[in-house]
């Protein structure tokens, strides 16, 4: 058994879905935000970086790291209810390209801060968790580390939570019924003003876990930090039809594999190429997503 | 009680509403009848703050709803439910339900509780999708989620839409009987005169945005000249 865990195929398949569920969360907050205030948003990743920033930079005045987190997640939270509330709101009802112009430009405007606050040299967080590989029985490196454990504890608890809140609690349930049909939720007297807000304020929250996490590992954290992983997890949300979370999580999950497979087997320069097939193969096989159940339009 | 004074709507330079005026008493259903394009839909959501008229006032009681957001007139105990029903289909229909209690003080098991007992095909159902209902099945859960937030005025736009006719004439003997038995203010808005007018006490017509009549429902259902004119009930 220890031998077959230790195999190379095993070992990818550990690898990948660890990467993938990064690009699960991420592409999970865009859904999020999509399915509330059908806008993508472009800005997703910078602002997770920069609420990353502030928060786990307080580690140099000897906050601990579980602080750092929380204010990272804290923070992201905040900046995603106010960049709904300051520059979406006022474009509801304009032609959807104006937020993504005005989310694209932000992104912009928050790497080029972060750039000036913090310099765009790399940081390295230290996190509790060891980021050497453990060893089987017969001396073959697995690639697990505490720190791999980690990330997928915290990235499926998130998921878990999300999910939770939004099928059995009274907000989850004013969340969807402003998503799917405001007007009516309206009538009803929800909040819906207030639910988009919540909305954009669960995605950053989610969108910051992803981003702690990144910051924490070997990469560390720079301002394009996030760049990467908001491009396949933008793919991730495609291939799951934009719509459904359970389609972005496992869009996500399948990049994450791709790009290991590829970077094993082939090379690691073309791993991003993972998201890219992934991406073609669904959009020949299943245009509207993988979980998508509405019909694709034929003309 | 609702009350609407000089009620004025437009969409741009079309004028949907000029100068309606009527009175929606407790306990009564009022009728809104006229063909497509009276403004009938309108004026319901005017009422509840969809639309936001140009001029006129609308009271709920002494209290002025013009300008007042959607879900808080909501909350002030105005249930409207929409043409095609609203029913929200990706929701369950114990969702759906749940949904039109939030916003109330009501106790949301009592709330079902008390729904399921007046319609008892809901309760069987409960879990079930509601894209799986029919039409007559997502009238009767979008009465029962406008209910169940124990409301002062019911809205009712169009109901009879798409129904069979012995579906449509239970619906009334419903609508009828709740309005009765819980005080109701019931607008309801109905291009099928003939039924609305069998359980209406009072009724409005309105032609092109205006009213070209209100009265007793009585009387506008033996006027020759309005049935014939304005409610296409020929014999």
């Amino acid at each position: 058994m220890s031998d077959f865990l230790a195999s190379p195929f095993m070992h990818n398949i550990f690898s990948g879905l660890a990467q993938g569920l990064l690009y699960s969360l991420v592409a999970l907050s865009l859904v999020i935000i999509w399915q509330s205030t059908h806008v993508l948003n472009f800005a997703q990743g910078a602002m997770a970086m920069f609420a990353t920033y502030v928060g786990m930079t307080q580690i140099d005045r000897g906050v601990p790291y579980w602080w750092c987190v929380i204010i990272s997640i804290c923070v992201g939270m905040a900046f995603g209810g106010l960049a709904e509330r300051v520059l979406i709101r006022p474009l509801y009802g304009k032609p959807e390209i104006n937020p993504i112009v005005v989310m694209v430009g932000f992104l912009g405007v928050i790497e080029a801060l972060a750039a000036g606050i913090w310099t765009g040299t790399t940081r390295n967080i230290t996190s509790p968790f060891s980021q050497i590989y453990f060893h089987a029985s017969n001396g073959q490196v697995i690639l697990v580390s505490p720190f791999v454990i980690f990330q997928v504890i915290l990235a499926v608890a998130i998921m878990l939570s999300i999910a939770v809140l939004f099928r059995f609690t009274k907000l989850g349930l004013q969340l969807r019924a402003s998503a799917l049909a405001p007007e009516v939720a309206r009538l009803l007297g929800v909040r819906v003003g207030r639910m988009l807000t919540i909305g954009w304020i669960l995605a950053s929250g989610v969108g910051a876990v992803a981003a702690v996490i990144v910051a924490s590992g070997t990469f560390g954290l720079f301002p394009a930090d996030m760049d990467g992983l908001f491009v396949a997890g933008f793919i991730a949300a495609a291939v799951g039809g934009l719509e459904s979370p359970i389609g972005a999580i496992t869009g996500g999950l399948l990049i994450g594999l791709a790009e290991q497979f590829i970077l094993y087997y082939w090379s690691a320069t073309l791993a991003p190429l993972g998201g890219i097939i992934i991406l073609v193969v669904a959009l020949m096989i299943r245009p509207q997503g993988i979980f998508t159940k509405n019909v694709g339009r034929r003309v | 009680m609702i009350r609407v004074e000089h009620l004025s709507v437009s969409y741009g330079a079309v004028k949907a509403l000029r100068d309606v005026s009527f009175e929606a008493a407790p306990g009564q259903v009022t009728a809104v009848l006229g063909a497509n394009g009276a403004g009938k839909t309108t004026l319901l959501r005017a009422i509840s703050g969809l639309v936001t008229p140009r001029g006129g006032d609308i009271y709920l009681g002494n209290r002025s709803l013009v300008r007042m957001a959607t879900e808080n007139i909501a909350r002030l105990g105005v249930s409207h439910v929409p043409e095609g029903r609203g029913v929200i289909a990706e929701l369950t229909i114990e969702e759906n339900l749940r949904l039109g209690a939030l916003a109330s003080k009501v106790d949301i098991a009592e709330g079902l509780e008390a729904q399921y007992r007046q319609f008892p095909a809901l309760g069987e159902r409960r879990k079930k999708y509601c894209a799986t209902l029919s039409g007559g099945e997502r009238q009767m859960l979008a009465m029962a989620r406008a209910l169940i937030a124990q409301p002062q005025v019911l809205l009712l736009d169009e109901p009879s839409l798409g129904l069979a006719p012995q579906v449509t004439a239970e619906l009334m003997k419903t609508i009828h009987q709740l309005c009765a038995s819980q005080n109701l203010t019931v607008i309801l808005v109905e291009q099928n005169a003939k039924s609305a007018l069998r359980i209406a006490h009072h009724a409005v017509v309105l032609h092109l945005g205006t009213v070209v009549a209100s009265d007793e429902a009585a009387a506008v259902a033996n006027d020759a000249d309005l049935r014939r004119y304005y409610l296409g009930l020929v014999q």
